[in-house]
């Protein structure tokens, strides 16, 4: 009998009273409660690491699945700051606040929420280490920790050169900072986006922020200038992008593909400085978004792998390198899915019901998952890429001849129409992961 | 106890005579990233549970084909087949 069953056979022995006791303690206990409380309880614990669109919609769906499950969301930040839609923030169409969410209804679900950093796993032994040196025993942990900049790739370009130069590619101060630089900026001036190579965080999401910033530099400062400085030659919803740039800011946005130059090989902080092989940008306000890598705790959970992300199993997201631990979201080799909010939330629903059908000591069935991103061209007019997923080879594969782009020559209407539910996918996504 | 119910039971068996948990099915688990669960959000997208069964069979049948234009409905749906379009339907159907 392996260790899940053995769990689960206990689980149903919990009268309703032991269960009710021991969520209410959880709750009340950030998680801290010493090893024997839950060492040989009724539950079977599940512990997530990183309370963002994929952990916090797992932690929920796995209470859903089967609240038997003792569900820990390991999380520091009191709270959450959303990616998506920050672009807007960065040109003052929107407040910051308005990306911010609280844990309290995820806590209200009977979900212990550990205010604290996790600083090491033992997969073999099953615990996660806490900052403040605390253990979780798990029988099975989801990480879910987002991105991680690798600093030092693009030479000059280090957590102290952001302060500068900002990344805004974690919502928050960053997006802020953006926004005071570009607010702060005479008329004239050049602004620099250097894109980054595959994989990284929402793939439309510079092209986005590229759009927002020329609809802001039409309206407020018409004779600055915007370059992207791109380290591929191809991006998501490219067509659609530079025909809507051609039609909306002719002359003002200058997208500069990897074959023409547009790698940044080195950036200089103290003159805003970016390099490439074929020149140098002194820039008024860059914008680095620098190359990325799974969030650090997978690396010392020894999920990731060498390209500095985690291989999973397309079925139940568990880790091809450690059994016993799964993997979402960002972070995650999704194969043909891309790295997005709505592909987190897709996973960690697909995720928790793989978990909660192990815990139960059954096999998860096959899974389909979707993907649907919209990005904002100007704030009345959006495009969208939307993909269905199935498991396939190892990997998950795009389901053949379904999903694909907004069409090319869908009139302003439709436009407009993806630009409002665009913002209605963030109030349903967000009030189903912290509502 | 637990002894007793392990013995009773074979330990082969146990895992098909304890209560069964309904997996949802494939694909089901996304619809919610865009078709509000809660009811307090405000959405021009519909919500899915307690839809009727028979309509949203051949909504998505008709956003497959062509039939009914979508704007990423038609997308999504050519990725799913008949047999799956039927349980999603069935399922949200069952729900309050």
């Amino acid at each position: 009998m392996n260790a899940d069953r053995r769990m689960f056979l206990a689980a149903t022995k919990a009268d309703r009273r032991t269960f009710l006791k021991l969520g209410i303690a959880a709750t009340a206990s950030a998680a801290l409660a010493p090893f024997p409380a839950y060492g040989q309880g009724a539950n079977p614990r599940v512990v997530i690491i990183g309370g963002g669109f994929g952990g916090a919609s797992c932690a929920r769906a796995l209470r859903q699945a089967d609240p038997r499950i003792a569900v820990t969301l390991v999380e520091p930040n009191a709270t959450f700051t959303a990616c998506p839609f920050s672009n807007e923030v960065i040109v003052g169409l929107r407040e910051l606040s308005a990306q911010q969410f609280t844990y309290d209804r995820v806590v209200a679900d009977g979900i212990t929420v550990a205010r604290t950093t996790a600083t090491a796993v033992d997969g073999p032994g099953r615990s996660v280490t806490l900052a403040d040196g605390g253990r979780l025993p798990f029988d099975r942990l989801v990480l879910s920790p987002g991105i991680d900049f690798r600093w030092g790739a693009i030479p000059g370009y280090d957590e102290a050169a952001s302060a500068v130069m900002p990344h805004a590619w974690r919502a928050g101060d960053q997006t802020l900072l953006l926004r005071r630089q570009l607010e702060a900026m005479p008329d004239g001036g050049l602004v620099v986006i250097s894109a980054p190579a595959n994989p990284f965080r929402c793939p439309p999401g510079p092209y986005e922020r590229a759009s927002l910033i020329a609809y802001y530099l039409k309206a407020k400062k018409p004779h600055s200038k915007l370059l992207v400085l791109d380290a591929k030659d191809a991006f998501s919803k490219q067509r659609l992008f530079q025909a809507a740039w051609a039609e909306l800011y002719p002359g003002l946005l200058e997208w500069v593909p990897l074959s023409k130059g547009g790698n940044v090989t080195s950036v200089d902080p103290a003159t805003k400085t970016l390099v490439t092989d074929f020149g140098r940008h002194q820039a008024a306000v860059a914008n680095v978004i620098p190359p990325q890598k799974a969030g650090r705790i997978a690396e010392a959970a020894g999920v990731a792998d060498r390209s500095g992300w985690c291989p999973i199993d397309p079925v139940t997201f568990e880790s091809k390198l450690v059994p016993g631990i799964h993997v979402i979201g960002d972070a995650a080799i999704a194969g043909a899915m891309p790295k997005s909010a709505f592909a987190a939330n897709s996973q960690a629903k697909t995720c928790a019901a793989a978990v909660a059908t192990l815990l139960a000591g059954g096999t998860p069935s096959s899974p389909k998952l979707i993907n649907t991103c919209y990005s904002l061209v100007a704030p009345d007019y959006g495009i969208s890429v939307a993909g269905v997923y199935v498991p396939s080879g190892g990997q998950l594969a795009d389901v053949p001849n379904s999903g694909g782009v907004s069409p090319s020559d869908a009139p302003r209407p439709t436009r407009a129409a993806e630009a409002t539910l665009a913002a209605a996918w963030f109030r349903t996504i967000t009030g189903e992961v912290f509502g | 106890m637990r002894t007793i119910v392990a013995a009773a039971l074979g330990l082969a068996s146990i895992a098909a005579a304890l209560p069964a948990l309904a997996e949802p099915p494939a694909g089901a688990v996304s619809c919610s990233g865009c078709h509000p669960a809660s009811a307090r959000v405000t959405s021009p997208v519909p919500r899915l549970a307690g839809y009727d069964r028979a309509a949203m069979v051949k909504a998505l049948s008709d956003f497959r084909s062509g039939a009914r234009p979508g704007t990423v409905m038609d997308r999504i749906a050519k990725g799913f087949t008949d047999a799956e379009i039927q349980a999603i339907a069935a399922w949200y159907a069952a729900q309050k």
